[in-house]
């Protein structure tokens, strides 16, 4: 007599315990400096990147800061103390010279791409968009350049902009996000390698998305990467950040700064699809993602929009923040956080009303499944003067175990009683009932999952632009294949 | 096409089938009729392959496979529907999303290809009339929001998109009012066909004027303990099921 029991605990298990899918580690001379940091490393960083002096002084400032600091403990985070004096700061490609088209990159880099489903040359030809492709620290390759020189969009690696507009970088570098801002802003600061740099001038659209995938690709090389973006009066942009790296065993430490200045009437959307490796089934390997992202609206009536689905990494430590300086201007955050195995997300954003009339928007939806933590962290501050603002947060759990954990920190603080403020939160499990129904219908339980996935998340991935959007419901699938419970 | 020996199952540790004998032959419809508690719904979930009831005896094989041995999927796959008593909502998940998913694992078992998008929402277009289902509600998330009326139709609806070997409707009548009655059962009898079985699980004879089965049985504390035609039926309309246990010498 054969008897069929479906056992809901076993399913999870196969689903959580998927690998991850883009493990593998490209065959690429790299050069890498001696481990460890102290002021000579980074006269070192700064030598080989041909900085000028005053640049070299602003690291150093940072250096110094950074150490009377200590490691911020305040997130619901399980971290082993990191040594920062095992890590190399800087790594960079060998190459005999700047490649001048695609024929010049090295087909190495370019088998990588291929591999992460990005073929550079067909982005470059069918979705128009411009790749500045970021290849550990150094950029190797920035395409479209001219087109959008035309129109005095610049849109060139960190190290360039220093090098070609050194009095943009001076005026806006660290003017959203000082150095003294926090612990892995310091650290930033003092040793970041390379980015991107964004302008758009005044009254310009800029007409396509502008791309950069990132990955990090040395072994034991922490990342440290810097974007700025400056839209000037009157301008729109949409930026993309997408990244997947290779599988390791040695935990990698990435704490990048990203810093967006708005003028008047200017508009940013920033969107992020983050699928770095985050660890085997056990919980080893994984990268430490300790990111700095804000805007400023300086303008008013300016706007910022970001949006994030987050399924990688080992910890998480992310608050994409929007201070709304100028009146009428508003701020959005969608995000998504996936957490499966033992995964760690504290992600969440902070909404700084300073200006009168100012908007934002919040939502944020967490997928937690097998023993990770998810945690929502928000602050929403409305000064005295910024009278007639208003706030809507949502913010959702939808847990796929009975071991994983999911938990929310609003925080706020209004300082005026014209404003208006909402909050909604809802927790979540998929039921038992949902699966069978799926399962009834002839979807098996993992499609079942994706499907109802993907429909939570809906209202966070319908954000991006079209390209990334299906990438990103590509990756909620595989993040969780299999997870009920 | 159907065959049931001796089927035992429970749920939780309590045995609620305790025996259950049926055979169900290609162009047949069949009725289950007891009243509550007899294990209707339990026979339904078992044959569906719903985990929450265990199965502690017996057989069952589907077109000479058996049946117990397949995950609730396969069974789909095999040709088994079962339009629920009470359809889950699933927020964020449209009908269009979910049928398409549906009908593309339907196909990948039988070695076709996923169903192109023009033929999928002609396919779509054709069967909503089968329940006259509004095209509205094809955009929203399964079962969300509608109305009890609406659930229904909505089985149907899946049933007509799925053209199942054998359909077990699971007290498809309880909360429809007549015109939904009226509607759902037309629907049910246009699907019908020389290939296909249905097995319409009730409480009331109401639904029998409209979907005509040949078979009526009667489950009582898990096993059938009656059948016969259509005049059985009627007869415990008439008469309720007193006298049953009365011949049960109970």
């Amino acid at each position: 007599m054969a008897l069929y029991f479906y056992n809901m605990e076993n399913i999870l298990d196969d689903v959580t315990k998927s690998d991850y899918k883009y493990g593998f580690v490209t065959d690429i001379e790299t050069d890498v400096i001696q481990k460890g940091l102290n002021e000579d490393v980074i006269r070192l960083i700064s030598s080989k990147k041909e900085e000028p002096e005053w640049l070299l002084e602003y690291r150093l400032k940072a250096y110094k800061y950074w150490l009377t600091l200590d490691v911020p403990t305040w997130a619901h985070l399980t971290i082993p103390p990191i040594d920062f004096q095992e890590i190399s700061y800087y790594a960079a490609p060998k190459k005999k010279e700047g490649p001048k088209s695609m024929d010049e990159v090295d087909p190495e880099l370019v088998k990588t791409f291929n591999k992460l489903g990005i073929p550079l040359e067909e982005q470059m030809m069918l979705s128009g968009m411009a790749v500045d492709a970021v290849m550990d620290s150094v950029s190797v390759k920035t395409t479209f350049k001219e087109k959008l020189a035309e129109l005095g969009i610049i849109f060139c690696s960190f190290s360039e902009a220093v090098k070609d507009y050194p009095d943009l970088v001076k005026k806006y570098l660290g003017s959203v996000v000082p150095y003294r801002d926090n612990y892995y802003a310091a650290l930033n600061t003092a040793v970041f390698s390379d980015g991107s740099f964004v302008y758009i001038p005044k009254g310009v659209r800029c007409p396509m998305e502008l791309s950069t995938y990132f990955r990090i690709n040395a072994a034991n090389t922490g990342q440290f990467e810097r974007t700025l973006i400056v839209a000037d009066d009157d301008s729109y942009v949409s930026y993309l950040e997408g990244c997947t790296a290779p599988m390791r065993d040695e935990n990698q430490l990435h704490a990048a700064i990203v810093e967006i200045y708005l003028h008047d009437r200017a508009e940013v959307k920033y969107s992020t699809v983050q699928n770095w490796y985050p660890g085997d089934k056990e919980g080893k390997g994984g990268i430490y993602n300790f990111v700095t992202k804000r805007a400023l609206c300086k303008g008013d009536f300016s706007k910022i929009s970001w949006t994030q689905v987050e399924t990688g990494s080992a910890v998480t430590w992310k608050y994409p923040s929007c201070i709304l300086a100028g009146d009428n201007s508003i701020g959005e955050f969608y995000s998504v956080a996936v957490t499966n195995n033992y995964q760690q997300a504290d992600t969440g954003t902070k909404m700084i009303h300073l200006g009168r009339n100012t908007k934002s928007t919040i939502v944020s939806k967490g997928i937690s499944a097998g023993k990770s933590q998810n945690s929502y962290r928000g602050l929403v501050k409305v000064a005295a003067k910024a009278e007639n603002s208003r706030n809507y947060t949502q913010c959702d759990s939808l847990l796929l175990s009975s071991e994983c954990g999911a938990h929310t920190f609003p925080l706020m603080d209004i300082g005026n009683s014209s404003s208006i403020i909402e909050h909604e939160a809802t927790t979540s499990k998929i039921s038992e009932s949902q699966i069978f129904y799926c399962n009834q219908r002839g979807i098996p339980t993992e499609e079942a999952v994706s499907l109802i996935v993907n429909g939570y998340a809906k209202e966070v991935v319908n954000k991006l632009p079209m390209e990334f959007a299906v990438e990103a419901q590509k990756l909620l699938s595989i993040s969780l294949e299999g997870s009920v419970g | 096409m159907l065959e049931i020996k001796n089927l035992h199952a429970n749920i939780n540790g309590k045995e609620i089938l305790k025996g259950v004998n049926l055979t169900v032959k290609p162009g047949e419809v069949h009725a289950i009729m007891g009243p509550n508690g007899a294990g209707k719904s339990t026979l339904s979930s078992v044959l569906a392959g719903n985990p929450a009831f265990g199965v502690t005896e017996g057989e069952v094989t589907f077109n000479g496979k058996n049946l117990l041995a397949m995950p609730p999927e396969q069974r789909s796959w095999e040709g088994i529907f079962l339009g629920f008593q009470y359809p889950v909502e699933i927020p964020g998940v449209s009908m269009v999303n979910f049928m398409r998913a549906a009908v593309n694992e339907h196909r990948k078992y039988k070695g076709e290809e996923p169903i192109s998008a023009s033929d999928f929402l002609r396919l779509m277009r054709e069967k909503r009339e089968v329940v006259e289902l509004d095209n509205k509600l094809a955009n929203r998330s399964v079962n969300e929001g509608f109305s009890g009326g609406e659930k229904k139709r909505n089985e149907i609806f899946q049933m007509a998109m799925l053209e199942p070997k054998l359909a077990i409707l699971d007290e498809t009548d309880s909360g429809l009012d007549i015109d939904a009655l009226r509607i759902v059962s037309e629907g049910v009898n246009k699907l019908k066909s020389e290939d296909n079985a249905t097995i319409v699980i009730t409480h009331y004879q109401r639904l029998l004027d409209y979907i005509k089965p040949e078979f009526i049985h009667v489950l009582y504390k898990g096993k059938i303990v009656k059948s016969g035609g259509p005049e059985l039926a009627l007869e415990l309309e008439e008469r309720g099921y007193d006298w049953i246990k009365k011949e049960l010498g109970e």
